[in-house]
């Protein structure tokens, strides 16, 4: 029953040094710390210096990865205790730059979301962001029908944390929203539900 | 020629009906006895046959009123089916410049402008409004362009901006689509908000299709049909209803069915609008109910004959699974196994 | 699939000269009445009927999208070129009736941007005429640097200057003080897109300063009008409608597929856009690749060519056409 193979969900990458980029800008959270960190051995000291780090870690914070990202020698590292307190920090950052300015997203889909969101107020077209998912696949989720949004949805139907609704959650992401998108799975049928099972970890 | 506008609901007592004359111009969506995806996209020539639903670059039918009055009221309810992104203006104007001077030439007993440099004068007869504006000043209409002409226009109209050798969906009012959300699509570019439709990705047909809409040119429209079918006459199946109306279709029986079932053709046209240099993407929603469409005998042959012929995942994702089955034993009664002559029209 | 659309007529209203090298055309419709409206950036394809060739050149739409009564286009003669602008320079009089093509838009204002850097190499300055009028309605922020050799030899840059202050700003080669395009481009704002067009190697050397300084290739742009290359004749094979085709010396094949009488799609002209791309069925020699839109791997393949600007030497070429 789960629609996949949609083409609006997004494909993600592997973070690399643009050495051409005369400011970057790192947001990350989580387990993207290590994409940053395997950045290191291509990118020359150089590159750290013209570099800021805006770090959210999240249920990371025991691995002590933000204690190595300090130690890369970035012109600034700040760590952030979720990622809507990071966003003015990241405006700011964005608000200052010049063109030739790369921006960076590595962690959860929900930290990408938001970067990306907040980096095309700044007149960032999202093909220029170099991003890369690490950590859990857990979906923020719009219900359609309220416009709630559902946090942290690791499985394919989800009650909508607002209307509560039952959610069958798609893969069509939108951009904008920084969300993928849920449908009422039982409006036909109330109550008779596909075996609910956790997809997205 | 003078259209008699009927009055008639899209919703509660669902009294809207065709006449035998919109029947009998009803866009016809099926070729053959079978259907496949296919770009069929073709050359909006105008002026097209006389009295069709393309004879004129907008049609504007016996439903007008009523379906202005039902725009209304779904944006009373949800101002979020009407949006523009903030670089879209030059686009709405285009819009709005090429509705009104499309109206006008084509039902002059109905519409006219008048234009003085900036300054225009719009009346539109059958709603009973007389406008004064400066064109390119959004703050002497009472809503932005796009939305102030889209409230006198049928069908859903979506401007897609092109950039980065892709199309945009970065503007629209939307208020008789087949069951997607411009809320959540909007911002997304050709291939996203297609995504969700089965099996064209597969056949490369949306690649063919871009690069073919990314060269319409000013003054060549081009058109394809496309088709669902609907439970009552309900122009706003929008996912953001769907537990409102998503139940409508466990009610069908072979009793009722010939009455509830509603064939639904969308004429989707494409535009080059030329200042913005954006597309224009008009959807026209046309209902026909099951027992208006087989007083046409060919219609009624070859319906059931490509209902029958429907791969498995089209009949999902077009939500037939309820009724399909249903639909076919009712219609086919009116089958009686006689070829069909090609083409969509009536014999 | 795409059909060539209907070319419009038009006369010639005036030729005014407007350089020593350069000439203004104006185009009024024969049929009266309003020309389409276009965009800021778009141009047109102009037919001129040379003897037994029809050359069809494309040239940036200059005047303004608000007034429609009739198109403009500058011309600059080119003297060793394959002789269309030779011939609008010497043939074309006012009064003459031509054919222009409805507007097309390859080089369209970024409405999403949040700045437009304008680049200009001479001639390069025609599609930023009619940008600019739209940019400056739209209360759009924009800068335009114009290259020219010399006061005499640019065309336009006093009307410009005059019109729209300090945002537009002339750099004399012969003076000695060129552009200083890396000055330029590490002050952008961010969300600035660049805009150039000129001479091949300016619009190379400018997409290469940009690239060297971090800038996205969504914020670059760009417009050649590059004429077809001449070259040896040669014959081509059009499977589908079973036709022989010759392409002489000063013609394209493009337009040697056109005189035959087959349909093939095209925008730009300029081997640019992608839209005339045409599957090759057999290729018993060299195919020569001049178009910017094919990548590496598709001119090793061998198996696309871009009619509109790429020839062909060797025993058999077959087209899919």
């Amino acid at each position: 029953m789960l629609v996949s193979g949609i083409k609006s969900r997004p494909v993600y990458g592997t973070l690399a040094p643009n050495e051409q980029a005369r400011l970057n800008i790192v947001f990350a959270d989580g387990e993207g710390a290590l994409a940053v960190l395997a950045m290191k051995p291509a990118a020359p000291t150089a590159f750290w210096a013209r570099t800021h780090v805006i770090y959210v870690a999240g249920g990371s914070a025991p691995q002590g990865h933000f204690a190595k990202l300090q130690a890369l020698g970035t012109h600034s590292c700040h760590e952030a205790p979720t990622i809507a307190s990071a966003l003015p920090r990241l405006k700011a950052l964005l608000g200052a730059a010049r063109m030739g300015t790369q921006l960076y997203l590595a962690g959860t889909e929900p930290l990408m979301g938001e970067g990306m969101r907040v980096a095309g107020e700044y007149g960032i077209r999202h093909q220029s962001i170099r991003t890369e998912h690490r950590g859990s696949l857990a979906r923020r989720v719009q219900c359609v029908h309220c416009k709630g949004i559902t946090e942290s949805v690791t499985t394919n139907i989800v009650p909508c944390a607002h209307c509560g609704l039952h959610l069958l959650v798609r893969d069509h992401y939108s951009r904008r929203v920084g969300a993928f998108q849920g449908v009422n799975i039982d409006a036909e049928a109330p109550g008779q539900l596909p075996k609910v099972e956790e997809v997205f970890k | 020629m003078t259209i008699a506008f009927r009055d008639e609901t899209f919703r509660d007592d669902y009294t809207f009906r065709n006449s035998p004359h919109a029947i009998r111009r009803f866009p016809f969506p099926f070729h053959e006895d079978r259907y496949m995806y296919a770009v069929n996209i073709e050359p909006h020539a105008l002026p097209g046959p006389k009295g069709s639903v393309v004879e004129f670059a907008f049609d504007v039918d016996e439903h007008y009123v009523s379906e202005m009055r039902d725009r209304e009221l779904v944006l009373r309810q949800d101002p979020l089916r009407c949006q523009a992104l903030p670089h879209m203006m030059a686009a709405q104007w285009d819009l709005l410049e090429l509705i009104m001077t499309s109206f006008a030439r084509d039902y002059p007993e109905h519409f006219s402008l008048e234009r003085d440099g900036e300054r225009w004068h719009w009346v539109n007869r059958p709603l009973g409004i007389d406008q004064r504006f400066v064109f390119g000043d959004a703050l002497t209409l009472p809503y932005e362009p796009m939305e102030y002409v889209t409230r006198q226009a049928q069908g859903d109209w979506v401007i897609v901006d092109q950039r980065d050798g892709n199309l945009w969906m970065d503007a629209g009012m939307v208020t008789t689509q087949a069951d997607w959300s411009l809320d959540f699509d909007i911002g997304m570019n050709f291939f996203e908000w297609h995504g969700p439709v089965p099996l064209a990705h597969e056949l490369g047909v949306f690649e063919r299709a871009l690069k073919y809409l990314m060269q319409v040119r000013v003054g060549s429209p081009v058109r394809r049909l496309n088709w669902t079918m609907t439970i009552n006459p309900l122009l706003d199946t929008a996912p953001e209803r769907y537990p409102v109306w998503g139940p409508d279709r466990t009610t069908v029986t072979p009793d009722n069915v010939g009455h509830k079932a509603h064939l639904r053709v969308e004429l989707q046209s494409f535009w080059r609008l030329p200042r913005s240099n954006a597309l224009l993407f008009p959807i026209r929603c046309y209902l026909i109910k099951l027992e208006e469409l087989v007083t046409v005998p060919k219609w009624a042959r070859r319906l059931p004959r490509v209902l029958k012929s429907l791969p498995q995942e089209l009949v999902d994702y077009k939500g037939l699974t309820r009724y399909r089955d249903t639909a076919v034993a009712w219609l086919s009664r009116y089958d009686d196994g006689a070829p069909t002559s090609p083409g969509g029209g009536p014999d | 699939m795409a059909v060539r659309p209907q070319s419009i007529k038009v006369r010639v209203a005036e030729v005014v000269p407007v350089t020593p090298l350069v000439k203004r055309f104006r185009f009024v419709p024969l049929a009266g009445g309003l020309l389409p409206a276009f965009s800021g950036g778009a141009h047109t394809v102009v037919e001129m009927h040379d003897g037994a060739v029809v050359r069809r050149n494309p040239y940036s739409l200059m005047g303004s999208p608000d007034e429609l009564d009739s198109y403009q286009i500058s011309v600059r003669k080119v003297e060793d070129s394959r002789g269309g602008s030779v011939f609008m320079h010497e043939r074309v009089k006012a009064g003459d009736e031509m054919a222009v093509s409805p507007p097309v838009n390859l080089f369209a204002i970024a409405w999403d941007a949040r700045k437009h850097l304008l680049l200009a190499g001479g001639i390069g300055i025609t599609p930023f005429v009619s940008q600019m009028i739209q940019l400056d309605r739209s209360e759009m922020p924009f800068e335009l640097h114009y290259c020219i050799r010399n006061d005499d030899r640019g065309p336009y840059w006093r009307d410009l200057q005059q019109r729209y202050g300090r945002r537009v700003q002339v750099h004399r080669a012969e003076s000695g003080l060129g552009m200083d395009v890396e000055a330029l481009l590490v002050m952008q704002p961010l969300g600035t897109h660049l805009f150039v067009c000129g001479p091949g190697p300016m619009i190379e050397g400018v997409y290469a300063t940009a690239r060297g300084l971090g800038w996205p290739e969504e914020n670059l742009h760009s417009e050649r009008f590059q004429a077809p290359a001449t070259g040896a004749a040669f014959d081509v094979v059009l499977r589908r409608s079973s036709k022989r085709v010759h392409v002489g010396t000063h013609e394209s094949l493009l337009e040697a597929i056109e005189a035959a009488d087959v349909e093939a799609p095209y925008l730009c002209r300029g081997g640019a856009c992608g839209q005339c791309e045409t599957g090759v069925l057999a290729c018993d020699g060299r195919l020569i690749h001049n178009d910017h839109y094919l990548s590496a791997e598709e001119r090793a393949a061998g198996r696309k060519i871009m009619p509109c600007v790429s020839r062909f030497e060797g025993r058999e070429l077959v087209l899919d056409l």
